[in-house]
């Protein structure tokens, strides 16, 4: 499984990723991409856009990154099918560049919120959730201070008309309440996927949640899925060969 | 020639702000009473190469439209266009 992971000047969760699936996973085919570059290369199985503070938060969350030089060549990738995972500040970033619907704003509590959350699995049937059970409950950290998703009435309808919730918000057991819910998201909102469902944007840490000598080794499960839909597309170095 | 426009950015009635709340209470504390609904947006000044104002005006729009407001959760208004720098 190709990865490629976009490294934008303030990203903190990069390397994060790198070592899910690199040395968790066990995919060494998996290379940092500066957003400088124009080009994510060939073959790519999987873009992740990582956690951080890209530019800071200037402007607004993941405005300035979503013109960085590497996302045309990203959004190109995306509207061509192709896997993208944006993981806190990715999730901030997708939505920026309108390859998810909706904005994150603001914790409703004002507050940084840093803690360990639970999330349903509203969809175990995309290729980032096929390793999941509907219903299942996922124990993952979240660590932003605004992650309060928000949309259009018409939008938020359509979102879940359209079946695009992938994570909810939840207590343990996996009701989904309004006391469960950290940062105020419409709909107790923790994760969308795009209509076509090659885009998945997420507050919570799944590369926080690998290994369980971390607390839990929830969030592996979604890279296992990863794999399983994406191992089919097999590279070879011609020093392999 | 280069003219000087100023956007001012608000953020949608709806959307929660806390900047804007603590700055209320804040009034509210030192006795003005008759504050409320204090919110704080931005303002954001560029200097912009173009033939006459009306163009400028229009690029600005244009950027703004493009990056510096999300149309989601703000909304952005040109207030001035200006041959010097600083608001009236």
């Amino acid at each position: 499984m190709r990865t490629r992971i976009i490294v934008f000047p303030g990203s903190n969760c990069d390397h994060d990723a790198m070592h899910a699936v690199r040395n968790v996973l066990g995919e060494p085919d998996t290379e940092f991409v500066w957003h400088k570059e124009d080009s994510i290369g060939q073959d790519v199985d999987l873009v992740i856009l990582p956690g951080g503070f890209s530019y800071g938060d200037y402007l607004r969350t993941g405005a300035i990154a979503r013109f960085s030089p590497v996302m045309k060549d990203v959004i190109r990738y995306a509207n061509e099918g192709g896997s993208v995972l944006g993981i806190c500040n990715g999730f901030q970033v997708l939505c920026e560049s309108g390859l998810l619907p909706g904005v994150l704003i603001r914790n409703e509590s004002l507050k940084f919120v840093c803690k360990e959350v639970y999330l349903n699995v509203e969809r175990d049937d995309t290729k980032f959730t096929n390793q999941l059970s509907h219903g299942e409950v996922l124990r993952i950290p979240i660590a932003h201070g605004e992650g309060n998703f928000i949309a259009t009435d018409e939008v938020l309808a359509d979102i879940e008309a359209n079946n695009q919730v992938v994570f909810r918000y939840a207590d343990a057991e996996g009701n989904v309440t309004r006391s469960a819910n950290p940062n105020g998201s419409s709909n107790n909102i923790a994760g969308i996927i795009s209509k076509e469902g090659n885009v998945l944007g997420l507050m919570p840490h799944p590369e926080r949640a690998c290994e369980a000598i971390l607390g839990s080794a929830d969030g592996l499960k979604i890279f296992q899925s990863l794999q399983r839909s994406l191992i089919t597309t097999e590279h070879f170095s011609t020093s392999a060969l | 020639m280069t003219y000087f426009v100023y956007i001012a950015i608000e953020r949608k009635e709806a959307i929660l702000d806390p900047q804007g709340k603590a700055i209320e209470h804040a009034l509210g504390s030192l006795g003005f009473r008759e504050i409320e609904n204090t919110r704080v947006g931005k303002l954001i000044r560029l200097s912009v190469d173009a033939a006459n104002p009306d163009e400028a005006r229009s690029i600005a729009e244009q950027a703004s439209g493009k990056l510096l407001a999300n149309p989601i959760m703000e909304s952005f208004s040109v207030i001035q266009v200006k041959t010097e720098p600083g608001l009236r």
